[in-house]
């Protein structure tokens, strides 16, 4: 492992999974979508990730499956790349350099050698459909500057643009008209509806387009949420369409069966509408899938629907209109209040979710783990609507308890506040309602912490409000003659010269209680509540606080609207030091001393770490953002980092999260993305670039060379790496579909040549076999153990990085192994 | 302009019956539409669109269907058992057939036009043979085992498919037998209903069956293996009609719900031969079931209960886009309903079955223009006259000095005297009318009172002298020799000299009421004429035709007068070629000679001959200029055509005297208001 690399800032998952429509292998088993820079495949019946493509260095903007051989993908992004993936093993294949920055990719069957993606060329507005040529070359990377232009001033959405009749028109719509492109005949017809003059007609907009796979059809969506039917639109005049209208908003997207038989269309009233036969009265509707439809797609095989929701979701639907698996990513469709938060149990993140919910999403899998509905109100869609609000929410005791506030004001002195408190059940393992507590303040709460001091058994909670009072919540004995239960009082209400509070936090050991009351903070004992001091420094609101952790407990760091950062000494009730830096972010580490501070300036947002018992920050970044971060948090490793660099020994133990205004999710990490490319893929990829077919391996003269090499290798030793090197020749021949084969005759000899070599080394190779086993099983162990155990793995860091090598191959290595097993009993039959 | 104190008048209360069938003959471009109370309207598609016949209504005849046959005659069958042959020049009855199967449902002609079949209540298909002058029965089909409701001969005219409840049954012409039965899903999409009632059934030439029924499904079947091919379900009521083009690449079909549906043969690609039925436009004209569809080469035509005719052209059929183009809804008849005694204010108001007379109320009061004066006397209902008998009332007239009311129907003409003592009315029948009097096509006072025209369907003009009480014939006018076409307009001079009559097609003849001749005929014009008026003193005949052309004519000098010639030089105002209602009234200012005034169903028009023409590029409607703005600039901007349009529906508008103008307004909500109620339909967001 490199060890001296610079720390970049890295996205990290949570990515727009409903960016563009998704798509589904030729036999439904996989479904591909874009996930920021990268391309996941997620199995259709597990929900799970299969693979993650990764490759790319920008945002990735359309997948298409490879119309000559549906075992390939392509993709395009900003990057300007066009990539030909093999999806089952999850190895890059070719990558075609385009140059200009692509929008969208549409593949067409007849059109062999060539793709159509959108650009922009000269204006930023000005949207062209080009063909790219893709040279055949045995290269692994290929210029591909062959452009033909199509379609000029297009709107940038791929839903706009739709391929019909086998590639033999494309129609495009924008704004108030419909042009199809009539390939062989190298015609355009552009259909105009009438515009917005007309009041009856103002919401007329195209917004969508599909073509009905076997019959000349074009199916368009209006944003009065009416469908047009066009049918012989290859005549100017004599052109027709009919209306379909279900839809009181928009029509997002539309898709046609495989068959044509049927419509399906979706849009914000989250009910997938299926229409049979193209007639208003045969419809048939699938509702209640809790956000906007922003995509549907349509498996080749028929038998699959799914629909991308604004909400991050992809919900995989069966033809008979049941959904049958969700995918679901990190949820950006409301801002966020409660901020980041960690789950102590599932070491989840958690932060809002759907409206009225929380969500924990699982930063390793990169996938929401569970939704908790908070508010437990039917969520209504609609415009101008003022809803209830999750505005805080705090996890107490290592996650026994949760708190949330929620809110809703109509008018100004209309405020309706309501606390909850949620306490862990293990038998459900879930969030169980313990108490409710209407109004628990007269004004907005701004300030939610629990006290997680080991020494209290009492869970304490302390909420802050604007009405000038902090008050402190107790869990008590709730029991009466029915049942045994706890319960949530009020326990001491505190103020300070009617100030308004603003922020409250306690102690690492829970002595001590800081409030800020505007620009003042109040030192409490949690034991009495009594006063015990205050600090002041006239430099405008606390607008954050937070204690010191393990030795430096005992420094108070308070951020202040004017861009103040004091720190105060609670032993020597004084200011230990002050900074001047506007301060968006304060958020300790909880394994360390460090705090991270992001300040706010004009140009960007900048990362510093520093311990409050030294006023120098331990590392600086400048500019981490371009716009302004929300939230910040510290996520425990599972397995330390072992950076020796002083610069980044912060980041050994715990990983930093940040949110930005825009909703993606950051991090910081040292490696570079060519690192990020597992070694197996690595290695295939290696493989893949020699202008060979994968027969050359198992019949040409490579093979035997290869095993000459092999020989060679064992003998040095080297126990693995022959067998990482064997695997692809033979996982080709096996993943080779059957049609293509030569006739297993003429295989048969050379198959049988390659086992009795191997055979030759058995003596070699049957010790690697049984320390792999060896190996397996000690990474299974540590799979199942996972991230819910607390158990801190100290192993061995410098095996580390091999041991991830193994695990990553092992599950290959073990198929063919017991291919190879069976090989052998076949073999001595013979 | 001038300024008018105007009388406006929205108590009468008129509504036109609904459309039950349309027929549309495509030689003659002219469209049939019977409507529930049995009149029978004849619509010149070419002649913009104008109501050029009608044939009066009877109470028993309740019109089911409507057939066009070879040599432009047209047929009628209705729930009283009877095939009827309207005669369309004498614009009467031909004969009436009794076809003995109880009440007849449908009707169809054979492709070669020589051949008609019925549908009769008791499930007998009966084939009659057209002959010149004549229909003959010639046999029975197989009897099914309900009613016929609808029709369709193959092209060829082998098969013939019927329409029943719950099955069709495609008969074999030749043999007369039922060759298959179709039977029809009652219950489609959990809409269960008792009885499937097949509408309409149509016939193609390759074979297909499309039938639309009370379930609201079109279906598609193939008739030689009797199997259902294709299913669209439209609505959730009935699908009432369906008509196909000639062509047969679209047909159209009209639901309950009020809605039209367009269907189109398409081709499934491009580059392949197959085609299929798709639907494609829905059309929402109508606010109640659309009884009636037809369909033209260029355009759709609906009509239904809400009364409304519909034509709404095909954009993808019309070769120009000109003012064919646009869409068409006729709801008034174009023939007048109203008329007015000057010298009592009064109005008579013409119904199917009744004539209302009332006095229009006054007022003391003064005020701005624009202003609306309170009424000092409200307007009264004078006289309410029923009708003896099932007939409708084709004519009415009120004299100008409000002593004699005259109307006619089909087979009987009445005159009545009335005698104002005070506030009370008594009103005296004229008795003994004479024999050749029975039925009058329109009927006109000269302005003194003391003569009476009547127009009879014989294309006779009688003249008659009426005195206190009793009156005396003239004379009568003869058709010229040759013509039985019928005086349909009516206009008499001011000052009694001078007769001008009209008939549908050919020319205006002038006759001399003193010398008791035929003085002229103004030279015919391919247009029907749609108003005739003689200006006093002048005694120049104004005629404005149907393509919205105004003549004007002098009689004494018998030949068109120079501004008439300056007109028709310069053309009129394309604005004003592209009205959709003729005009239906001409009167003139007694002491603005200069001044046409005229109107029709959207507009009131005063023509002031003194003014410069309007070119294409002037405004044709002009708003009331305001009276701040210099003399200078109103000079130039004005023009001949001052045009209010304020008052709409306009049914009649007339000068009572030099200041004051009645306006008879019907508005459209008024009517719909009287209908019964349509389907309801849940509409989202109410």
């Amino acid at each position: 492992m490199v060890e001296e690399e610079s720390v970049r800032v890295v996205r990290c998952g949570g990515s727009e999974l409903n960016f563009r429509r998704a798509v589904f292998s030729a036999d439904s088993k996989y479904i591909f979508c874009v996930s920021g820079d990268f391309v996941k495949v997620h199995s259709t019946a597990t929900e799970e990730c299969v693979h993650i493509l990764q490759g790319h260095r920008n945002l990735v903007t359309g997948i298409q499956l490879n119309p000559n051989n549906h075992l390939q993908l392509y993709s395009c992004s900003f990057d300007g790349t066009i990539k030909l993936w093999d999806y089952i093993d999850g190895i890059l294949i070719k990558t075609f350099i385009v140059g200009h920055k692509l929008h969208a990719l549409f593949t067409v069957a007849c059109a062999e050698d060539s793709v159509f993606v959108i650009i922009n060329k000269e204006k930023p507005d000005v949207f062209q459909l080009v063909s790219v040529k893709l040279p055949k070359s045995s290269s692994q990377e290929i210029e591909a500057k062959e452009l033909s232009f199509v379609l000029d001033y297009i709107n940038q959405s791929p839903k706009c643009i739709a391929f019909g009749n086998e590639g033999e028109y494309v129609a495009a719509v924008r704004d108030f008209y419909l042009s199809v492109y009539f390939f062989k005949k190298k015609t355009t017809s552009r259909f105009t509806l009438s515009s917005s003059k007309n009041k009856k007609h103002a919401k007329n907009n195209f917004t969508c387009v599909a073509c009905h796979p076997k019959e000349d059809c074009i199916a368009t969506g209006h944003k009065d949420g009416k469908i047009r039917l066009w049918r012989n639109f290859d005549d100017g005049k004599k052109y027709t369409y009919t209306c379909l209208h279900w839809h009181h908003d928009m029509v997002m997207d539309l898709a046609f069966s495989v068959t044509g038989t049927s419509l399906l269309s979706g849009g914000r009233e989250s009910v997938l509408v299926e229409w049979r036969d193209a007639t208003e009265k045969n419809k048939e509707f699938l509702p209640r899938l809790g956000a906007t439809i922003e995509h549907i797609s349509v498996s080749p095989a028929g038998d699959l629907f799914c629909t991308s929701h604004s909400d991050n979701k992809i919900i995989i639907i069966h033809r008979n209109l049941e959904a049958s698996a969700v995918i679901q990513g990190l949820v950006k469709d409301s801002s966020i209040f409660t901020g980041l938060m960690i789950d102590p149990r599932t070491k989840a993140l958690v932060l809002n979710g759907k409206p009225g919910h929380l969500q924990f999403y699982s930063l390793q899998h990169d996938k929401q783990l569970y939704n908790l509905d908070i508010i437990q109100q039917e969520y209504i869609n609609d415009y101008g609507l003022i809803q209830i609000e999750l505005t805080k929410a705090a996890f107490g005791c290592y996650g026994n308890w949760l708190a949330t506030v929620e809110q809703r004001q109509e008018k100004e002195t209309e405020l309706d506040l309501q606390m909850k408190l949620w306490m862990y059940n293990k038998k459900t393992q879930g969030f169980v309602l313990n108490t409710k507590i209407n109004m628990p303040h007269e004004d907005h709460i701004t300030g939610l912490c629990f006290c997680n001091a080991e020494k209290f058994e009492n869970p304490t909670l302390v909420t802050a409000s604007k009405d000038g009072h902090f008050k402190v919540w107790i869990l008590t004995d709730d029991s009466d003659i029915y049942k045994k239960a706890v319960g949530w009082t009020c326990d001491f209400v505190g103020s300070y010269h009617k100030y308004q509070a603003t922020n409250c936090c306690f102690s690492e050991d829970g002595s001590l209680l800081a409030v800020s009351f505007e620009e003042i903070v109040t030192i409490w004992d949690s034991e009495t509540w009594e006063l015990k001091c205050t600090f002041c420094q006239r430099a405008g609101n606390i607008r954050h606080l937070c204690f010191g952790r393990l030795t430096c407990s005992k420094y108070l760091l308070g951020a202040t609207e004017n861009g103040i950062l004091c720190c105060w000494n609670l032993l020597s009730c004084a200011l230990e030091w002050s900074a001047k830096l506007n301060i968006r972010v304060t958020e300790p580490d909880p394994h360390s001393e460090n705090i991270a501070a992001i300040s706010q300036s004009s140009v960007g947002s900048d990362l510093f770490v520093f311990k409050p018992s030294e006023p120098r920050p331990l590392y600086i970044q400048k500019n981490i953002s371009r716009e302004e971060v929300q939230w910040g948090v510290f996520v425990p490793r599972d397995v330390p980092e072992s950076f020796t660099s002083e610069a980044y020994q912060w980041l050994n133990r715990s990983q930093f999260y940040f949110l930005t205004k825009s909703q993606s999710l950051l991090t910081f990490s040292t490696k570079s993305p060519e690192e990020k490319l597992t070694p197996t893929s690595k290695q295939l990829l290696a493989e893949e670039s020699l202008p060979t077919t994968p027969f050359y391996f198992i019949l040409g003269k490579h093979r035997e060379q290869q095993d000459e090499k092999i020989n060679e290798a064992l003998e040095s030793e080297l126990v693995q790496l022959p067998l990482t090197e064997n695997i692809p020749a033979i996982s080709e021949l096996l993943h080779t579909p059957a049609h293509v084969l030569p006739s297993a005759s003429f295989l048969c000899s050379k198959f049988v040549n390659s086992l009795l070599l191997s055979k030759e080394t058995k003596s070699g190779e049957e010790v690697p076999d049984d320390v792999d086993m060896e190996e397996e099983k000690e990474s299974d162990d540590s799979d199942e153990e996972n991230d819910f155990t607390e158990k801190t793995q100290d192993t061995n860091d410098t095996d580390l990085g091999e041991d991830i090598i193994h695990q990553l191959s092992k599950s290959e290595e073990k198929e063919l192994r017991r291919f190879r097993k069976v090989d052998y009993s076949w073999i001595t039959v013979l | 302009m001038g300024e008018f104190k105007v009388h406006r008048v929205r108590f009468f209360n008129y509504v036109p019956s609904g459309i039950r069938c349309v027929a549309y003959n495509n030689q003659s471009n002219r469209l049939a539409v019977s409507r529930t109370d049995g009149t029978v309207e004849i619509y010149n598609l070419s002649a913009n669109y104008f109501q050029e016949k009608f044939f009066p209504g009877h109470e028993s005849r309740a019109t089911e269907a409507l057939c066009w046959a070879k040599g432009q005659r047209l047929f009628s069958a209705g729930l009283n058992g009877e095939i009827i042959e309207y005669d369309l020049q004498a614009l009467n009855i031909k004969y009436a057939v009794d076809a003995f199967g109880g009440p007849i449902w449908s009707m169809a002609i054979s492709p070669h036009g020589s051949q008609l079949l019925v549908g009769c209540e008791d499930g007998s298909v009966k084939l009659f043979q057209i002959t010149p002058d004549k229909i003959q029965f010639e046999r029975n089909f197989d009897r099914q085992k309900s009613r016929i409701l609808s029709l369709s001969w193959h092209p060829s005219g082998t098969h013939v498919a019927a329409g029943s409840i719950d099955y069709i049954s495609v008969f074999d012409v030749k043999s007369g037998s039922a060759v298959h039965k179709m039977l029809v899903d009652r219950q489609y999409m959990s809409v269960s209903k008792r009885k499937c009632i097949i509408w309409g059934v149509a016939f193609l030439s390759d074979g297909t069956v499309i039938s639309v029924d009370s379930a609201g499904k079109v279906q598609f079947w193939d008739s030689a293996t009797g199997t259902l091919v294709k299913n669209h379900l439209i609505a959730s009521a009935d699908v009432q009609s369906i008509a196909v083009s000639d062509q047969e690449d679209s047909f159209v079909v009209g639901t309950a719900e009020g809605t039209v549906f367009h269907f189109q043969l398409v081709s499934v690609t491009s580059n392949s031969s197959e085609k299929q039925w798709v639907r494609t436009k829905p059309f929402q004209h109508h606010t109640h079931d659309v009884r009636a569809v037809a369909h033209s080469p260029t355009a759709l035509i609906s009509g239904g209960t809400d009364t409304h005719l519909v034509i709404r052209p095909l954009m993808e059929k019309v070769e120009v886009k000109n003012y064919d183009a646009a869409l068409r809804k006729i709801t008034f008849p174009h023939r007048r309903l109203i008329s007015c005694s000057k010298k009592r204010q009064l109005l008579l108001f013409q119904f199917a079955h009744h004539l209302e007379l009332w006095r229009l109320g006054s007022t003391v009061a003064t005020g701005k223009n624009g202003d609306t004066l309170p009424l000092s006397k409200d307007a009264d209902h004078l006289l309410h006259l029923k009708t003896k008998g099932p007939e409708n009332i084709i004519c009415s007239c009120i004299s100008p000095c409000g002593s004699w009311i005259a109307y006619s129907t089909t087979s009987r003409f009445f005159l009545y005297r009335l005698n104002y003592e005070h506030d009370n009315i008594s009103l005296q029948r004229v008795s003994k009318m004479p024999a050749f009097l029975r039925s009058a096509l329109q009927i006109l006072f000269s302005e003194d009172s003391t003569k009476l025209f009547v127009a009879s369907n014989q294309g006779s003009l009688h003249v008659i002298r009426l005195l206190e009480g009793s009156f005396k014939h003239l004379h009568t006018f003869q058709p010229q020799s040759g013509t039985v076409e019928s005086m349909c307009l009516l206009a008499v001079s001011p000052d009694g000299n001078w007769l001008a009559a009209s008939g549908t097609s050919a020319g205006v003849h002038v006759y001399n009421i003193k010398h008791l001749k035929l003085h002229c005929t103004v030279p015919s014009y391919n247009f029907p004429v749609t108003a005739l008026a003689i200006a006093p003193n002048t005694n120049n005949l104004v005629i404005a035709h149907s393509d919205q052309q105004v003549f004007e004519y002098s009689i004494p000098d018998k030949q068109y007068t120079e501004w008439s010639r300056t007109i028709q030089k310069q053309g009129f105002h394309y604005l004003w070629l592209q009205r959709d209602t003729p005009i239906t009234h001409i009167s003139f200012h007694p002491k603005r000679p200069m001044h046409i005034l005229l109107h029709d169903a959207y507009m009131f028009c005063i023509i002031d001959k003194s003014l410069p023409l309007p070119n294409d590029k002037t405004l044709l409607y002009n708003p009331l200029p305001p009276t701040n703005e210099s003399d200078v600039i109103r000079r130039r901007t004005a023009h001949a055509f001052k045009i209010s349009k304020i008052y709409k529906p306009l049914l009649f508008m007339d000068l009572l005297d030099e200041r004051t103008l009645v306006a008879v307004e019907r508005p459209l909500d008024d009517i719909i208001a009287q209908l019964p109620p349509p389907i309801k339909k849940k509409k989202f967001g109410t």
